[in-house]
Formats: structure tokens, sequence, C-alpha cells
């Protein structure tokens, strides 16, 4: 497989297998007529089943692809270029998927790796790669696509109007270059031309930073169509795009959309009228209620799956039961946009957070828990000024009652009188030094502080020593924009490197 | 009646840091017509602090499912978010009584 590109390079005109199916031996050389892709998991670090994987491995995929990461977790992620999972569990899991590529002899792919996608986490798989190959003597071509995005350029790109934001809370004209210059790392999301330009280059491994989740999956589906580099767009709409898209978007979490999503192992085959999924796990079965409904799942709008250079209508899908564990969808459509454009997410610092957890369970304060509440916040504001001189409303100060309402807030609908309550005790500052103070004056009211006709010095319940904890600098989102490019990957850094035993 | 009543599960999620999406799942078709009737864009908005014109609703018959997207309570991490996830804002939702029949 090494040097031998799976598609063909976007300059050679016999790579369009449309045009001229031998004139490219690895798209020639498949057994079907379309394109069966092995989805691992929903995301490296979240396990899979090792039974399932191996079953297929042995039905002999054309790739192998998994994602790497999202913004679900949170702004820190990427405010910090750091991952959610621990390293040592992402190592392995890369190991027994760099394994199963070995076994079936197809590339693998993965994007946006460490949680944020930024480029220091492109180095650091690449890094588990390097010694996976070295280990096993096993030399490797591996393809990165880094889609970190420095503020410069994009403020260059936001003064020529390319800069557009998706929602009426987006911000605009200053606002949006005081947050373009206040972001700690942003990144674009790659879309599928950047991973089929990367496995052109005959890569065996293809390590992507931020991207779509559905981009790695629809890619290589999407060059045996002939839909490569720059000429992809005007020859991509259609129903066999829309069943590359449509299968993507289902497989893209693994076995979510199957009825043991904790299995993680999905099979698509996608063929220019349609696609069947599998789910390859024991007892795991894939059903058209189970398939459709996941085309639900953290999207805003069930019909329509924006991506890059285009979007996905699956208004008219039919699904329908082949076997047990099996559906078939066709009727996805894909339509092409006049422009094309890149999703950008961006994290900036927010301030510096302290955190401190009281446990109140001597009822005579549970039952005035309100009241002891609003006592505290008046304590801690008087002693920031007093002490710190400092005006109390330049520190943010949340008091949530564990108990009573902290998931839902001035939401919560039913109301009665609990055990105890967990009093957690929020602070955000600009400076660090500042929270930590806060934290640190508030200790004692959050120990001992008495209501008023109570007894003189009450105590609490501290869970550990030292009551406060230092969360470090807070992140915040602050981009929900799309920039404007002219080529697809415009704005990308797409190379490869042969790595390993030479 | 309320909407936990007449579905066999209210789910929320963040669709990205910037919005919330709300699947309320019925067991058949008369429970979906009845949930379609009775919780509008606007009640929901309403429960979830957002503008009425600012919440969308899809009506997906095939899956028995009604499902509202809205801007989320606060963006996601910012200062003030109580649930990374969103998830738990479906207790919300489920806890709405049903509106009189004609929407």
């Amino acid at each position: 497989m090494n040097g031998k590109p799976i598609v063909g390079s976007p300059a050679d005109p016999a790579a369009d297998p449309a045009a001229d199916p031998a004139a490219n031996p690895a798209v020639s050389a498949s057994r079907r007529a379309g394109t069966r892709v092995l989805v691992p998991s929903g995301v490296l670090g979240l396990g899979f089943d090792r039974c399932a994987l191996a079953r297929g491995v042995a039905l002999s995929p054309d790739i192998i692809a998994i994602d790497g990461g999202s913004t679900d977790s949170g702004p820190h992620y990427l405010g910090t270029a750091t991952s959610k999972y621990s390293q040592a569990v992402i190592a392995g899991e890369w190991g027994e998927l760099l394994d199963a590529r070995h076994a079936a002899g197809v590339p693998l792919v993965i994007g946006s790796v460490g949680t944020c996608g930024t480029d220091n986490q492109v180095d650091a798989l690449l890094d588990v790669t390097r010694e996976w190959a070295e280990r096993h003597g096993q030399p490797l071509r591996v393809a990165t696509i880094r889609s970190e995005q420095q503020a410069d350029a994009l403020l260059a790109r936001h003064a020529d109007g390319a800069i557009q934001g998706l929602s009426a809370s987006a911000a605009s004209g200053e606002a949006l270059r005081d947050a373009l210059t206040h972001c700690t790392h942003i990144v674009a999301l790659a879309g599928a031309e950047a991973f089929i330009e990367a496995l052109a280059t005959g890569a065996d491994v293809v390590i992507a930073g931020r991207a779509t989740d559905t981009a790695l999956i629809a890619a290589l589906p999407l060059a045996r169509l002939g839909r490569d580099g720059a000429g992809a767009r005007a020859a991509a709409a259609g129903a066999a795009a829309g069943a590359a898209w449509h299968a993507a978007k289902i497989a893209e979490c693994g076995a979510l959309c199957s009825t043991r999503p904790s299995s993680g192992v999905i099979l698509v085959d996608i063929d220019r009228e349609g696609f069947s999924v599998r789910a390859l796990a024991d007892q795991a079965r894939c059903t058209p209620f189970t398939v459709s409904a996941h085309m639900l799942y953290e999207n805003a709008d069930p019909q329509v799956l924006v991506e890059p250079g285009g979007r996905l209508d699956v208004t008219a899908a039919r699904y329908e039961a082949v076997d047990d564990a099996t559906v078939r969808v066709t009727g996805s459509v894909w339509h092409d946009d006049s422009r094309y454009t890149l999703k950008l997410e961006g994290a900036r610092p927010l301030g510096h957070q302290c955190s401190s957890l009281v446990l109140v369970r001597e009822p005579r304060y549970v039952q005035r828990i309100e009241e002891w509440c609003a006592l505290l916040e008046l304590r801690i504001r008087r002693d920031i000024e007093r002490h710190l001189k400092r005006d109390p409303d330049s520190v943010t100060l949340e008091i949530r009652r564990i108990g009573l309402d902290a998931t839902l807030g001035a939401l919560e609908f039913e109301h009665g009188t609990p055990v105890e309550v967990g009093i957690l005790l929020i602070i955000t500052a600009e400076q660090a030094d500042t929270a930590l103070d806060v934290a640190r004056l508030a200790n004692p009211w959050l120990l001992h502080l008495p209501l008023p006709d109570d007894e003189a010095m009450p105590s609490f319940a501290f869970p550990w020593s030292p009551a406060e904890s230092v969360r470090g600098a807070l992140h915040g989102f602050c981009l929900d924009h799309v920039v404007h490019i002219a080529h697809p990957t415009a704005l990308l850094r797409i190379d490869s490197q042969d790595i390993g035993p030479r | 009646m309320r909407v936990d009543e007449i579905t066999t599960r209210v789910r929320a999620k963040n669709a990205g840091p910037f919005r919330l999406t709300i699947d309320c799942f019925c067991a058949d078709a008369a429970d979906w017509r009845r949930l379609r009737a009775g919780l509008s864009a606007a009640r929901v908005g309403e429960a979830l602090g957002a503008a009425p014109d600012a919440v969308v609703r899809y009506e997906l018959e095939a899956l028995r499912v009604i499902k509202l997207s809205l801007p989320r309570p606060g963006v996601q991490g910012a200062i003030g978010d109580r649930d990374q996830h969103g998830a738990q804002w479906a207790l919300v939702i489920g806890a709405l009584e049903l509106a009189a029949e004609e929407r």
C-alpha cells in the first residue's frame, strides 16, 4: 500500500475512476462496486468491541475511519490545546487501530485529533504513530492535515468581508476583530477535499486536525466518484454524493446508530444509489428506526446537514431493513453551495477560577439554606471590598445549591426540603491570585457562617483540605462563523512523510 | 397532561456550543399527534428563555418525534453555564403541560 495512492492525485486526469476505472489500480482492484468503510468507534479514546473490530477487518474494508474530537466537552480543550482523554488510552487504542490497518492493508484515517484538533495534537498522534512504526518495524506513509489558524490571517480575511456569522448573536465588526485577536487557539473544520488530497499522497495513515466528523468518512467514496480536489464541487451534486455524506453522518458516532451504542464498531457500504449500514458487535442491530433517528442526534436540523461546500438533504431518504443487523438507505441528495466555506472554532480566556464545596447537613440550616446563601454572598462581597480593596462587582461569585437547584437554576420546577445541601462556590476573576484570595477569604464563612439568631459558630463539612480548588484559566467559545475560501484546502496545510524503517 | 406523560423519552443535547436541540419521542401516532398539537415552539422558547421566532420546530411523523432547536440558554462553558452538555434541560420540557388541542 505504501506509496501507491488509493485515490489518484487531483492533478492526474486519469484519476477519475468514472472516466476510466482501470486507470487507478487501487480503485479498480476493489472487489465491490462500492466503498466499504469500517468505523471502529464514535471517537478515539472511548473504546470499542475488539471482536467486532476483528470481524470488520475480516470483511475487507477499503478504509478504516475514526473521529478524534468534538466541541462537546467544552471550551477548555480548544482554549488550552489539550485532549480530554488519557494519553495512555489514546496510544493503546491507536496502536490497536494501526494493527487493524496493517491486517486489512488499507488506510487508517482520523480527524479532529486530541479533542480540539489543534496542530500540537496532530504532532502528538504522529509521535505515537512513529513509535508504533519503529516498534513493529513497519514503514508507513503518513499524511497530516493541519487546520489551526493564525489570528492575523483571519483578521485580513475579516477585513475583506470573508468571515460570516452563523447566527444573530455571532460577533461582527469590531467585536469579531476583538474575538479573533484574543483567541488562544482557532481551528477551521476541514472538509472532504482535504482528506481526498491526503489519501492521494498514497498515505497509509492520515492524521487530521479539526475536521467535520463526516468528512473523513465521506472522502474515499467521494473520491471514487471522481470528486477530487478542485474539480470536486461542480460534479458533486446528486444522489451519489448524497449517499456518501449521509452514510458518513450515520456512521460518525460509531454504533450510536445501533441498538448497542457502546459496542462502537459500524460498517458502511456506499455505492452510487445509496448505502448499507451494519452493526458488527454481538447482539448489536441497526434498524430503520435506530438509523433514521440518528439524524436527530446533536443536529439542529434533522433533514439538512451543512458541510464545507454544500449540504446534505435527507428529506426523501428511505430506510429499509436488509436483515436483523443491516439497514439500506437510499434517496438522500447532496447540493453544492455557490461558495465554499470552512467553519471556524475559537476559544478565548475569560478569567481565572477557583471553587469551594461545603456540605450543610444540619437541618436548621438546610431549612433556611436560601437565607444562609444570601448572607454568605453579602459577607464575601464585604470582605472583597474591605480586605482586597476591590470592587466586588469585578469578581463573579456563583453560589450553586446542590440538592436544591444546582443543575437547572431558576428553571428548577420541583421544590422540597432535601436531607443535605452542597454549596458550590465558584469564583471567576480576571487575575488568578484574586480568584484564590477570594476563595481563601470565603473559607471561614463557608465553614462557620451563623444565621443571625443561631449559635455563634456552627461548623459545616468541608469534604477536603484545602477547601478551595484552583480551576485555572477559564476559556469561552467565541466564534460561530464560517470563512469563505477560494479553494477547499486554501487554509489547510497538507503534508506527507515516510516513517519507520526504510 | 405533561409532555413526559405522552412521550417515551425527551432528549436534550448541544448542537454545537451555541445551540440546543430537544427530541421528544412518542410511542404511537396518536400520542405524536397530541404532542404536535400541544407543544408549540413558543412554549418551548418561553420555558428556556428563547424568543419564539428563534425556536425551530420539526414534525417528524415517520419517527414519531417532535424536535425543537433553539439558541442555547447561555453559551456552553461560559460563566454561569450549569450543564456543559445541555442534557438536563430535557426535564424542563418534559414537565411542561400540553396546551389545549388547538395549536
